[in-house]
This record gives structure tokens, C-alpha cells and sequence, in this order.
């Protein structure tokens, strides 16, 4: 069930999804993880290091924008390779208690380019969170047919 | 506190095996809002031709974070982790990683520049699976067979003091 690269082009839209972030998303982030790190969850000690609050991981983001990929792929196995720039932090704001999200993530996905001889189509990732690019440079390259 | 520029070029051998579960994979993709069924059903992963669950393509981030633990935690580095910031990463697999997998990584510190008070670090992770049944665990199975799992890398920000 893998795709075609004949049937691809450069600029193709792979389509597009929106991700809501909760405070309880992160807790659960860092305890599959492992990344304890209190700038995702205490928002003393995130404001204590300058930023404006609690901010999701990076990895998080990644993890996340990633599935737009896998589910287009049809197979998580076909995504050989991953990459971004992390350039803008995700600070998630607190709503425990109410049925709001603490961020919105924005993410399409359109070929970047395409590799016939080794069998692979690069998508590039828009990844935005309240107007601003949070990834920069996020590419997957996946193994097509 | 400054951080220590012999950093560039050392490596830390793999410490621990890592071993992949099921449920593992499962609350790992769960937590990156993943729904492919080759994460949660065995089924679904075998009718794709693996072996087991597949983990998500940003699951190695496990493995490699242990490693870079050993860098982060060594006194000699001068990192202080409240002044961590993940700047970018990179994942390479080699082949897909899958329940019932041991891994084991080797860190190797590639970069260390300066950035005003601060340093930028470049970590790479060599993650490698031990040899089914392999029981002496890091050193390299009594055949010495590692198979070459996935590369990470990663650059880390350490601001220093007014960033």
C-alpha cells in the first residue's frame, strides 16, 4: 500500500490538521518520554528561566507533526528520516478544569522533493502555533514506491 | 559556570539496554497524538510486514535523551539543564524500531561552539539493537553482532547567564 512516485509532484499538498495542547497533554508527553524537565509543567520554574510560561517540548511538537506524515504514508516504518530547526517556543496556556485547549497546532504538509532513484519523497512541514512558525526546516523523507 | 570545550570529539559508550515493550510503544504514540494502527495492534503492524508494533518515527528520542543524560549529568561538561534548549534534531533509520527490540546507544559529542555566554552542543546517538537472546548486553554480544538501528542528532543551546 505504498505510494507511488510517479504519481507525486513537487508542491502536492499532503494535507493538513489541527492539534489542540492541554497542560495534562505535556504531563503525559514527559512520563511516555521521560523528559521531566519543569519548564513543561511548573509554571514558576518556567517563568523563574525567562520564558512566558510553561511551553510544550520541542519533542512534543515534532512527535505530533509527524503524524499528518505517517498517516499518509500508510505505514509508520516508511519515514526514514526526520528533521527541524526548533525555533519558536509553544507555550501552552493553563486550562485544567475547563474544556478549553492551552495552544492550537497547525500543521500541512506538501512535497518538497523527489528522489526516484532512491525511492523517496521529501515533505516538508508548516508547523504554526498562534501565528508563528514553531518548526522551521521540518522534513520527513519517506520511502515510496 | 563555562562549558568545558574538550567536550568536542568525546563519546560515551552505550550504558544500558533499553528494552522496546508493547505498552511502551503504545503510550508513546498516544502521547504524540498518534493513531496508526501499527502502534496500537499487532495485527495491523504484522499485515505490514513487522515483526511487532512499530514505534513512532520519534521514539528513539527515549534512548538518545538517556545518552545524552550521561553527557548532561557528567560533572566535567558545565551544563546546567535549567538553561537547556533543544534547538534542532535529527532522526536516521536504519530500520524501523519494533516491540521486543534491545537497544543500546553510543554518544558522541560532535560540536561545541560558543554562543555569547553560552554553548551550542551537537550530540549524536549511534543506537543498535543487541542480537536477539543476547544476553552479556552492552559490550557487544560474544559475536559481536550490533545491528545499526537509527542515528540521532541533536543541538542543544546552553544559554548562559543574562540570555
Amino acid at each position: 500500500m505504498s505510494i507511488d512516485i510517479a504519481a507525486l509532484t513537487v508542491g502536492q499538498d499532503i494535507g493538513s490538521r489541527s492539534i489542540t495542547v492541554t497542560r495534562t497533554d505535556l504531563v503525559k508527553y514527559a512520563g511516555a518520554s521521560g523528559d521531566f524537565n519543569p519548564i513543561h509543567w511548573n509554571e514558576a520554574f518556567a517563568t523563574g528561566v525567562g520564558l512566558p510560561g510553561v511551553i510544550a517540548h520541542g519533542m512534543f511538537t515534532m512527535g505530533a507533526a509527524v503524524q499528518l506524515v505517517t498517516d499518509w504514508a500508510g505505514d509508520p516504518a516508511a519515514v526514514v528520516d526526520f528533521q527541524t530547526r526548533f525555533t519558536k517556543p509553544v507555550p501552552v496556556a493553563d486550562t485544567t478544569g475547563t474544556p478549553e485547549s492551552g495552544a492550537v497546532i497547525e500543521i500541512s504538509g506538501a512535497i518538497g522533493a523527489l528522489d526516484a532513484d532512491a525511492g523517496t519523497a521529501r515533505v516538508d512541514l508548516t508547523v504554526v502555533s498562534a501565528a508563528q512558525k514553531v518548526l522551521v526546516k521540518a522534513q520527513a523523507v519517506v520511502r515510496v514506491a | 559556570m563555562t562549558i568545558n570545550p574538550d567536550l568536542q570529539g568525546r563519546s560515551y559508550p552505550a550504558a544500558e539496554v533499553y528494552d522496546v515493550g508493547r505498552e511502551k510503544i503504545r503510550e508513546f504514540a498516544r502521547a504524540v497524538k498518534a493513531t496508526h494502527p501499527a502502534h496500537f495492534d499487532v495485527a495491523a503492524a504484522e499485515a505490514l510486514g513487522h515483526r511487532d508494533l512499530v514505534a513512532p518515527p520519534t521514539f528513539a528520542i527515549i534512548v538518545a535523551q538517556r545518552a545524552d543524560a550521561q553527557l548532561i549529568e557528567d560533572p566535567e561538561s558545565g551544563i546546567d539543564f535549567s538553561r537547556v534548549v533543544h534547538a534542532d534534531q535529527r532522526f536516521t533509520h536504519h530500520r524501523p524500531i519494533v516491540a521486543g527490540d534491545r537497544l543500546v546507544a553510543e554518544l558522541h559529542v560532535d560540536g561545541v561552539r560558543a554562543m555569547g555566554g553560552g554553548a551550542m552542543i551537537t550530540t549524536r546517538s549511534e543506537i543498535f539493537a543487541l542480537a536477539p537472546g543476547d544476553a552479556t548486553g552492552v559490550a557487544g554480544d560474544a559475536t559481536g553482532v550490533r545491528e545499526p538501528v537509527a542515528t540521532t542528532t541533536s543541538s542543544i543551546l546552553v544559554r548562559g547567564e543574562g540570555q
